[in-house]
């Protein structure tokens, strides 16, 4: 037994999600042979599609593991993903098109619309990020503020109207298995910084205790500055993916997917009190919305049940935390 | 700038401290000889920590002046007073809990392979062997230093607090209440440290509510009432007795012992 219980703590934090994961897709594999007669799992296409679902939401969750385990918030993502992909689509039009954003900015190199659409939410992210850091005002309400104000500006951006027509170029960003590329690479490299370098650390010891990272000499200030900018980029990147998989951009893009990469981050073991969390593990919860949202598909059942059950786990993986959380503390207590 | 002498460390003129209206430190003159180690005690409200925030740049002073080094310095963050080398453990520990024994030892001054600003990569080997070194000086025996410090004892932190302080090359080491949260084990390991470092001539400036670990440990002990600097005295010269009297206000009749010793 304790040989066991010595063998299960070598293994990495993420197995439990792991487990979880392997679960739900053999709770929808039974429920499938049960009711549709068919595999779940076997099934190529299933799958892929299910991981280019949540390609978008993953880039987005990448960046709020971060701000989350810096014990900050950031609501912003879904609109920041309109903005970009409205900015980035309206650089990436075809001369073709008469009626296009821009007319004498048409036929650009896919990499100019690309490269806007991520500063555009890297500015956004360094906005919020000023205002967190010098202001001291809640990340909760500053990052509304901007959800708010994102989704205004990226109506007023072409009045609302959608932005389509687009090269092929940068079509070809959002199509075939890219998107999930993008996001691997985007989580592998973030995984690293989180872990190997100064900007992982002190981001961990500012949520963790802000205080002690002041006093160590850390520049809370800047550092907040960056973690939520990069943020920002990140969630400008997935519009840009957005907008090359749709062929267009729109007003109403993205909606509530700021709510999914949080979902994302927590279920995948960080934690909202700050100083916990990995992005392997945000890597296996976007993977768990990815089975339960094509599980459901999958299975035939209406999307709002669909919803109930997302948010049901959201819950549940917040209560787990706190238990584990308020374990620890009173365990300090005892010694 | 007005030199001073060498032999003093640390000297402060006039310092004061002033939240709105209330007088939190009021004029305080203090000196540290090299070398020395001082307590500051007081009742709570007194002023110590306040004096403390000041030298170490968690605060700006209202008005006064510090001289550190020889030098009129002027702090206006913890790691200006860090990268003068003023080393301070705080009350709370200040220690981020999610975070192993090394990264707390080198908070802030993390060791890397090479420098990239803010994404330099940690050299973990580098820091985890400089963290058994410091440690091991300490006498306090951590079976893994590589865990959660939440998982850890009050001394262990204490002791992980204090190397982190030790374990650089400082000219000063500043501690608020050092034992106020250990047991009487964990109490002599951290004394030995601040023994081990006054023979290694690196001086000290304690808080302690604790005078017979204050009478024990330092050379001098300064005295603290309501923001000012009532008087300082040496510690093998005075008795107990005059020191509550200096920080209570009220002279004591002779023979009659302090009570909440």
């Amino acid at each position: 037994m304790n040989n066991f219980k010595a063998n299960y703590k070598k293994l990495p934090p993420e197995f439990n999600i792991f487990l979880v994961l392997l679960g739900l897709a053999l709770l929808f594999e039974i429920l499938g042979w049960i009711f549709i007669g068919q595999s779940f799992v076997a099934n190529k296409r299933r799958l892929i599609i299910m991981i280019l679902q949540v390609s978008v939401i993953g880039i987005i969750a990448v960046g709020v593991t971060q701000v989350i385990i810096m014990a900050g918030i950031d609501l912003s993502g879904g609109s920041l993903v309109a903005l970009s992909a409205i900015v980035a689509a309206s650089l990436a039009q075809n001369s073709s098109y008469t009626k296009a954003v821009y007319p004498h900015l048409t036929d650009l190199p896919y990499i100019i619309p690309v490269l806007a659409g991520v500063a555009c939410g890297l500015f956004a992210g360094f906005l919020s990020g000023n205002i967190i850091a010098r202001t001291g005002i809640p990340p909760f309400i500053a990052t509304l503020g901007m959800l708010v104000s994102a989704r205004g500006a990226s109506t007023w951006y072409n009045n609302g109207m959608p932005v389509s027509f687009l090269n092929d170029d940068f079509i070809a960003l959002g199509q075939g298995v890219w998107p999930v590329v993008i996001f691997l690479s985007v989580a592998a490299l973030f995984h690293i910084l989180m872990r190997y370098t100064k900007y992982g650390k002190h981001t961990y010891a500012i949520g963790s205790n802000e205080e002690a990272a002041r006093v160590a000499g850390i520049n809370i200030t800047r550092h907040k500055i960056i973690v939520y900018s990069i943020a920002g980029g990140l969630a400008g990147l997935a519009g840009v993916v957005t907008a090359a998989r749709a062929m267009s951009a729109q007003a109403g893009m993205g909606m509530m997917y700021e709510l999914d990469a949080i979902a994302a981050a927590v279920i995948g073991g960080t934690s909202l009190f700050g100083g916990r969390g990995r992005i392997a593990g945000t890597l296996f919860g976007v993977l768990i919305l990815g089975v339960i949202t094509s599980g459901f598909v999958f299975l035939r059942i209406d999307a709002y049940y669909q919803e109930m059950v997302k948010g049901a786990i959201i819950v549940g993986a917040v209560v787990v935390d706190q238990i584990r959380y308020k374990k620890k503390n009173t365990k300090d207590k005892d010694i | 700038m007005k030199e001073i002498d060498k032999k003093i460390i640390l000297k402060t003129e006039g310092l004061s401290k002033h939240y709105g209206g209330v007088k939190a430190l009021d004029n305080a003159d203090f000196t540290l000889q090299n070398g020395e180690h001082i307590a500051i005690v007081g009742d709570n409200g007194a002023g110590k920590s306040t004096f403390i925030r000041q030298i170490t740049g968690v605060e700006i002073p209202t008005s006064g002046k510090i001289y550190f080094d020889g030098n009129l310095v002027n702090f206006k963050t913890p790691s200006d007073a860090k990268n003068a080398g003023i080393e301070a453990v705080y009350q709370n520990l200040a220690l981020a809990d999610d975070l192993d024994v090394p990264s707390n030892i080198f908070l802030g001054q993390e060791e890397t392979y090479f420098n990239l600003g803010p994404f330099s990569f940690l050299n973990a080997k580098k820091m985890y062997d400089k963290s058994i070194e410091v440690l091991s000086k300490t006498g306090i025996k951590i079976p893994d230093i590589n865990i959660a410090m939440s998982n850890m004892s009050g001394g262990q932190r204490q002791c992980v607090a204090i190397s982190r302080s030790a374990g650089f090359a400082s000219k000063l080491i500043i501690m608020d209440e050092p034992t106020a949260a250990l047991g009487v084990q964990e109490t002599e390991q951290v004394e030995n440290i601040i023994k081990n470092l006054k023979d290694r001539g690196i001086p000290l400036i304690m808080i302690s509510h604790n005078l017979r670990q204050v009478f024990d440990l330092v050379d001098k002990i300064w005295v603290f009432r309501q923001g000012k600097i009532v008087g300082s005295v040496d510690a093998s010269t005075t008795n107990s007795n005059e020191v509550v009297s200096l920080i209570t206000g009220i002279q004591q009749k002779v023979g009659e012992e302090a009570s909440f010793i």
